[in-house]
């Protein structure tokens, strides 16, 4: 199966093959493969358990695989890089649950993400150019933020924090986005406005979203992978994969 | 010009710590003043104790400022700061041992007191360009900055974070104090470095030195202030204040979070050492109970109680409890260390923010007030409905 998409894909922008990893004696991932083409959206499906969450610890550094190659662009090894390298390297995160700096305002919160130089003196003598207070501001009004520009992250919404995160995680202009479970603790409207968000960003950048809603994953209408104790169980459309026997069993049967 | 208008900027947008700053700046010109010009004896009239206290006081508020820094706004709690503050102030001991030259009671040229008695027959090599005034300045920096960035690039790089940094961090300051114990360590062992004669030329005894002292550490106390301030406000200091509140995500943004880290812990402790070396000659000694983990966790409360990551907490919690232990330990010695203990409780359940939070509140209503007053005279209709 790998075969061929290197033969249909020339280059892989993430490129996961027997990877494995456990955390005493139990296998979290279990030679897992995965090839993710460049501007793909791909959501990652699996029950509790399945590795998803470790998946994405591997690919941005901050578990290292007991074996397995996990490849940037082909020739990137990402086993030998810390977060922050691999953050710059153009992969950006989003966590399962809200995470931005609650007592900066959010114009400060997509400030620190902004794409740019990332060192000490830098930072320490960085004022924005008037380039970057637009984007900032683009960004603020594209989450829908505009009047909350000023205010301390930590006043806002649990649906307004996610946004901004994705807000953040667009604005650092990433090669690939890893969004673990968006939709999580959002109501139906918000879910399916951050659906067709995530749709649009994927017209740019590669996205791998890990989901449960399936009404999520259905709308995000892309390529699905099943994960299922730490291995790809079936990987295809959404239709195809539940109508796989294997896969109703371990998941979408319960 | 740039630099300058970015520094008045700084200081007008500081609400409350202009106001710190001025009371600090008023102190520092005003007691000194007293004490040189109006005879101790009159109503105005300040002893030397009085300004003795007061550099104390205004040592430890840098000292404070200097823990702020790391803890405040990086969530870094060193609990071993007293460490670099003890460093400092000894790297300025060593440097006031060699001042005094012949006039030692042995009234050896070359070797302190303490080593004639330990019958040592040379000068140790760590002892070597100490007096020199520029050399010992630049020690009084480097020697708590060099300790800081071995201790903290290992412990940064291990990720050794939260209460387990705490602990390691007392452990080291104790461990140092032990060693500065040892006669054979040869920094005078339990009586420490004393004695001292002159301070480039000045007698350190005499009133007119301390007084120049106390206004001289009211200045570095300002300045290291303002420079404090720049520093929180920058981005830099944005990226601190991301590592601690998200520590992970600061890395998945991109940023090496081990760098800040060690960055803002250096330059904390060279201005902890700083602070120390200012200490010295105002108290006219320095020994290893400066190492004592009890100073380190005295830090922590002056921070606690003037409440973290406002920097002008910092200065206000070290000079309200610096002074109650100056009245308490007069009046019930043996219950000071209750007292403190009782504070440092109290402060963390009844008022997290510290004093700080306090005056914060008390703005953040008159604003309110202010604002709520001007549109109802405007309207006068809604008055009722708003409140």
């Amino acid at each position: 199966m790998i075969e061929t998409k290197h033969l249909d894909q020339v280059t892989s922008i993430l490129y996961l093959s027997g990877v494995t990893k456990s955390f005493d004696g139990f296998k979290a991932i279990n030679n897992l493969s995965l090839t993710i083409a460049p501007g793909e959206l791909r959501a990652v499906i699996g029950p509790n358990g399945a590795g998803k969450s470790t998946m994405m610890d591997i690919i941005t550094g901050k578990t290292r695989p007991d074996v397995g190659d996990v490849r940037f662009k082909d020739t990137i090894d990402l086993t030998t890089h810390d977060e922050a390298d691999i953050a710059n390297m153009g992969i950006g995160r989003k966590f399962q649950k809200p995470t931005v700096v609650e007592s900066l305002t959010v114009w400060e919160n997509l400030d620190l993400a902004l794409a740019g130089n990332r060192n000490v003196l830098q930072t320490l003598f960085y004022k924005p150019t008037d380039e970057q207070r637009q984007r900032i501001h683009e960004l603020i009004d594209l989450i829908g933020l505009q009047d909350k520009a000023d205010d301390l992250a930590a006043n806002l919404s649990h649906g307004q924090k996610q946004w901004l995160e994705i807000g953040m995680l667009f604005i650092q202009d990433p090669e690939v986005l890893l969004v673990d479970e968006p939709a999580g603790g959002m109501t139906d409207t918000e879910t399916m406005e951050t659906a067709k968000l995530l749709k649009e960003i994927s017209k740019q950048h590669s996205v791998v979203v890990v989901e449960h809603d399936m009404d999520f994953v259905r709308a995000l209408d892309c390529k699905v992978t099943v994960l299922h104790e730490g291995s790809v169980l079936a990987e295809g459309d959404l239709d195809t994969v539940s109508s796989n026997p294997r896969v109703v069993e371990v998941y979408l049967g319960r | 010009m740039f630099r300058q208008s970015i520094i008045l900027q700084t200081i007008q947008k500081d609400s409350i710590g202009k106001y710190v700053l001025g009371f600090v700046l008023c102190l520092g010109i005003i007691i000194p003043l007293l004490n040189v010009m109006v005879p101790q004896e009159s109503t105005f009239g300040v002893s030397t104790y009085t300004i003795t206290l007061l550099g104390q006081i205004l040592c430890f508020a840098i000292l404070a400022l200097a823990l702020d820094l790391v803890w405040g706004y990086c969530g870094i709690l060193s609990l071993g700061h007293g460490a670099f503050f003890a460093l400092g102030g000894y790297a300025m001991g060593m440097y006031l041992m060699r001042q005094i030259g012949d006039r030692g009671v042995y009234g050896n040229p070359e070797l302190p007191d303490f080593m004639v008695f330990l019958n040592w027959d040379s000068l140790p090599w760590y002892w070597y360009g100490f007096d020199n005034f520029g050399f010992a300045m630049l020690m009084v920096i480097m020697v708590p900055g060099l300790l800081a960035y071995v201790f903290g690039w290992l412990a940064f790089r291990s990720r050794v974070t939260g209460v387990y940094f705490s602990i390691i961090s007392q452990a080291l300051t104790y461990a140092l104090m032990q060693a500065f114990f040892m006669n054979d360590f040869g920094f005078g062992g339990n009586n420490g470095l004393t004695d001292f004669k002159d301070l480039l030329g000045f007698s350190v005894q005499a009133d007119s030195t301390r007084s120049f002292l106390v206004f001289f550490a009211a200045i570095v106390l300002c300045l290291s202030y303002i420079v404090c301030k720049l520093i929180v406000t920058s981005k830099f200091g944005r990226v601190l204040i991301s590592i601690r509140d998200a520590e992970s995500r600061s890395r998945f943004l991109g940023y090496k979070v081990e760098h800040y880290k060690l960055v803002i812990f250096v330059f904390s402790a060279a201005l902890a050492g700083i602070a120390g070396a200012i200490y010295v000659p105002m108290m006219g000694a320095i020994s290893p109970a400066e190492f004592s983990p009890i100073n380190s966790i005295g830090i922590v409360i002056f921070v606690a109680l003037g409440g973290r990551g406002t920097l002008y907490g910092a200065i206000v919690g070290a000079i309200v409890i610096t002074y109650a232990k100056a009245i308490f330990t007069t009046a019930f010695p043996e219950l000071w260390l209750f007292a403190l203990g009782a504070l440092f409780v109290l402060t963390t359940m009844y008022m997290p923010k510290g004093l700080a939070g306090i005056a914060q509140n008390i703005i953040d209503k008159m604003k309110e007030k202010r604002t709520m007053q001007q549109p109802n005279r405007v309207e006068g209709d809604s008055v009722g409905s708003t409140k």
